[in-house]
């Protein structure tokens, strides 16, 4: 037989029940410790939530962030972040800092005369600097934008959650969307323990980590359904056990090449958007966990309605199809 | 073993072949934009080619497909702002220019109203005293008889003002049908006022849209900055023929109840008290054009439609010897006596103007003002250095993460991840395919989405291969096996993918922007690779069963 890489053997019977217990107290532990945390330490908004400017600031001499900070100290811009970013992707003579200024009383979005003072003071400190993005959100945007994002999130979870129903049964439903803010919240807490910043782009990030996870999910979801009716005596949880040995293969070949993707994007991908990567990448991991050690733990709480009846959801259903 | 047949396998080989073409042009994407342009330059002159224009056009060939993917501003760098447009600022100018025709329709009525005048009122609202409160009745009818039916889809039936009677006043404002099709009107104006300043700079693909009801959405790629962006549409270039009161030194001069102290453009230190409403207004322009005054000075030729003209014949055969004013943006531009009647409507603005000063001032002329102000609440200027190191870092990634995915995936499954490597590259080349058929805009979080669905897309391929074993465990014959396996794959892969699908339908509807552009890669991703994953390995596998016959395979 030829050399094959395995990230599982041919056949597995790993009991995912036997400490199941450990791993759900271990999840609602995450899960309440995430709400905490994002309670008590809250989020680093991005300014797309709670309005401002930002100010990407780029030179061929170094970041002094003490300069930066003593020469807009004397606009009275209110609170002034600045902070240097690194990343592997910078030439050696490329320095960047990002400057996060409040949103300013009195204006929607700000005013131009301010940022042209923030450049010419700059300027006067470093004459190499140049602004390679100036972005400002006014507060009536953000407001806005902070409610969409809240909406997309219940949205797309209410969306999945019907789907799921409609194609299997309303346990399975619960289960998946329990998942799914198990992975959300999780992440999250990432974010507020690290305290990264979060912004629009981080919601579609959350949105997508709900694909990802349901996509797992489902895969189990449908061996099992599968094998349902395949073994009608056997219990429940063995039911669960077989299928998700049957399928652990390929979730460890579909997480393996999505995270060898990811992993690829978050080092080489530049800074802009590696808050967006860490979020799917950290995702894909919880939401690979989740569809194992949650979805199918809480259907078996749940329980099935095994006696026979017209299966509105016949796992050949979509086999008629000629492909 | 029961293959496909002949024409199924024709048409998904065609399609990828078609994606394939259709994705080379972004190969050489700079190349094929300067094509593109010539090409678009040459059609503009009316099908005659300068000799730069021919030699960029020869940069790529005719008969390819020459559609690009678009790229976001955070990728190609330039101006992005949201602009709410103060519709209410209309109502005060509707209210304004109604009182003329009140009072005359009330002076019409003296025997029975009394003495009428104007009172304080907000913006918005017009508010009319009478002396004669017995005459309130005949005021009501007198101004309602003013009233026009509103025009517009769902305000039939209604009149565009309502008119009620508060003790001895008057009050007259909008209804509510007419603010509804007059914010509607306004939005349309600003938004063509705002594309045609737009696009006198002559920038590439801007794009201007309606947002909700009162907001404008501007991106305009390369463009140096967002203040620049704001200079270029917020200039109003208002203009204005109003009547002179008087004529001061004094900058703090009182100015009297609705009249305006407005500075001289030319002599400093000279202001004109104005009428504060204007005889007739730039908006009632139909041309204007840079020229020259006899005494060969730089000048702006213009002229008005027949409602302008007449009135502008009216009020200048009424005050033949008194000064009007030419406004331009709150400064007096120039205040001559009118010497005559000028009847015909054209007219011409002198002034101390710079050659460049008088062409760009009739280029506002035409475009006109904005009908109504405007409050920036977003604004995001991305370099045209940042989005390209964007592009290159993501353009990195992406191989990469092409690169180890086909090793991973090659190692796991020898030759069917050879096949799904095969359709690993059609199926980016189809997304891309799919992005500049459609039309589609590549942003910084697309390219993440690519990358995305670099890993995400084998995972039919998984499930298919993985089940395939499964099968051949049960010592099916290698034909039987590969059937079961993508008939047995096909319900789960179907699940997975419209769940997915859901959410990035999600992420389309809600998220702007970037988001958006995620969004579209992420949905276009899933049907490229259920596609590839579906039928194009399979045609592969087919193709490669029925030529070496194999007795046994091994995934």
């Amino acid at each position: 037989m030829a050399f094959r890489l395995r990230l599982a053997p041919e056949h597995t019977n790993i009991n995912f029940f036997a400490y199941q217990w450990a791993t759900l107290g271990a999840s609602a532990f995450m899960v309440v410790a995430s709400i905490a945390l994002w309670l008590v330490m809250g989020l680093n908004f991005g300014i797309d939530f709670r309005g401002g400017t930002t100010i990407r600031t780029e030179s061929s001499t170094p970041v002094d962030v003490g300069a930066y900070r003593a020469a807009l100290g004397t606009l009275d811009l209110g609170d002034v972040s600045i902070t240097e970013v690194f990343d592997p992707t910078f030439r050696a003579d490329q320095n960047v800092a990002q400057i996060r200024i409040a949103p300013q009383d009195g204006s929607e979005a700000v005013l131009p005369e301010t940022i042209a003072a923030m450049e010419t003071a700059l300027k006067a400190i470093d004459p190499a600097i140049s602004f390679p993005s100036v972005e400002s959100v006014g507060p009536k945007v953000s407001g806005e934008l902070i409610w969409s994002a809240i909406l997309a999130v219940l949205g797309a979870s209410g969306a999945i959650m019907v789907y799921i129903w409609l194609r299997f049964e309303w346990q399975y439903a619960v289960g998946a969307v329990a998942a799914l803010v198990h992975d959300v919240v999780i992440t999250i807490g990432v974010f507020a323990l690290f305290q990264i910043k979060f912004d629009l782009a981080i919601v579609a990030a959350l949105l997508t980590i709900l694909g990802y996870s349901i996509n797992d999910t489902v895969v189990i979801f449908d061996r099992l359904r599968e094998n349902l009716i395949k073994y009608k005596t056997m219990p429940l949880r063995d039911v669960m056990n077989l299928s998700a040995n049957e399928t652990l293969s390929r979730t460890l070949m579909t997480t393996g090449t999505t995270l060898i993707a990811l992993i690829a994007m978050l080092i080489f991908g530049g800074d802009v958007i590696r808050g967006f990567v860490f979020a799917i990448t950290f995702g894909i991991i919880i939401g690979t966990y989740s569809s194992v050690y949650v979805a199918k733990n809480i259907v078996l709480a749940i329980g099935l309605d095994r006696s026979d009846k017209p299966n509105k959801g016949a796992p050949d259903e979509f086999a008629n199809i000629d492909a | 073993m029961n293959s496909m047949p002949l024409w199924k396998r024709v048409i998904i080989l065609a399609i990828c072949a078609w994606g394939i073409v259709a994705a080379v042009p972004n190969l050489n994407y700079t190349a094929v934009e300067r094509h593109n342009d010539a090409v678009a330059a040459i059609e503009a002159a009316g099908g005659t080619a300068t000799v730069e224009q021919a030699a960029e056009r020869a940069l790529w060939p005719d008969w390819l497909p020459s559609a690009l993917v678009n790229l976001g501003l955070d990728l190609r760098g330039g101006a992005h702002l949201l602009a709410e447009v103060k519709v209410e600022d209309v109502y005060k100018a509707r209210m304004d220019a109604l009182w003329p025709e009140v009072r005359d329709a009330l002076r019409d009525q003296r025997a029975a109203v009394g003495n009428v005048r104007r009172q304080p009122s907000p913006d918005g609202t017009l508010r009319v005293a009478i002396s004669n409160p017995e005459g309130m009745a005949a005021a009501l009818q007198a101004v309602r008889a003013l009233a026009t039916p509103v025009v517009s889809l769902t305000g039939v039936g209604q009149n565009d003002i309502d008119v009620t009677a508060e003790g001895l006043d008057l009050v007259v404002q909008l209804s509510q049908a007419e603010r509804a099709a007059t914010d509607d009107r306004t939005l349309q104006q600003s938004l063509e006022i705002i594309r045609r300043r737009v696009d006198e700079v002559g920038t590439r693909e801007p794009t201007i849209q309606r947002q909700g009801d009162d907001r404008v959405l501007i991106q305009v790629p390369g463009i140096g900055s967002a203040a620049e962006l704001k200079a270029l549409i917020g200039t109003t270039a208002k203009l204005t023929f109003n009547p002179v009161v008087g004529r001061t030194t004094d900058a703090g001069a009182s100015a009297g109840a609705r009249n305006l102290l407005l500075p001289s453009m030319d002599e400093a230190g000279t202001y004109y008290i104005v009428e504060e409403t204007p005889v007739v207004t730039g908006e009632e322009l139909v041309d204007a054009q840079p020229a020259f005054d006899q005494n060969g000075r730089p000048a702006v030729n213009f002229r008005f439609n027949p409602s302008g003209a007449r009135k502008f014949g009216d009020y200048t055969a009424a005050n033949i010897g008194a000064p009007f004013a030419i406004v331009l943006d709150q400064e007096v531009i120039s205040a001559p006596v009118i010497q005559s009647h000028i009847a015909g409507g054209s007219g011409i603005i002198t002034g101390s103007f710079s050659v460049e000063e008088s062409t760009k001032l009739a280029v506002l002329l035409r475009a006109g003002a904005l009908p109504a102000e405007m409050v920036f609440l977003e604004e995001r200027t991305i370099g045209p250095e940042l989005g390209q190191d964007s592009i290159d870092a993501g353009k990195m990634a992406a191989l990469i993460a092409m690169a180890a995915v086909v090793v991973f995936m090659i190692a796991s499954y020898g030759l069917f991840g050879t096949f799904a490597t095969v359709a690993l590259g059609i199926n980016v080349a189809l997304l891309f395919g799919l992005l500049a058929t459609i039309g589609g805009t590549l942003t910084l979080p697309g390219i993440a989405g690519i990358v995305l669905t670099i890993g995400m897309a084998v995972d039919a391929n998984v499930l298919v291969f993985e089940r395939i074993r499964e099968e051949l465990r049960h010592a099916k014959s290698p034909g039987r096996a590969v059937e079961l396996g993508y008939e047995k794959a096909l319900s789960a892969i179907i699940d997975a993918n419209i769940t997915t699908f859901i959410t990035a339908t999600v992420l389309f509807a809600v998220g702007s922007g970037p988001v958006r552009g995620f969004a579209i890669t992420l949905g276009l991703g899933i049907i490229t690779s259920v596609f590839t994953a579906l039928y194009v390995t399979r045609v592969l596998v087919e193709m490669w069963l029925s030529w070496r016959r194999p007795k046994t395979i091994v995934v």
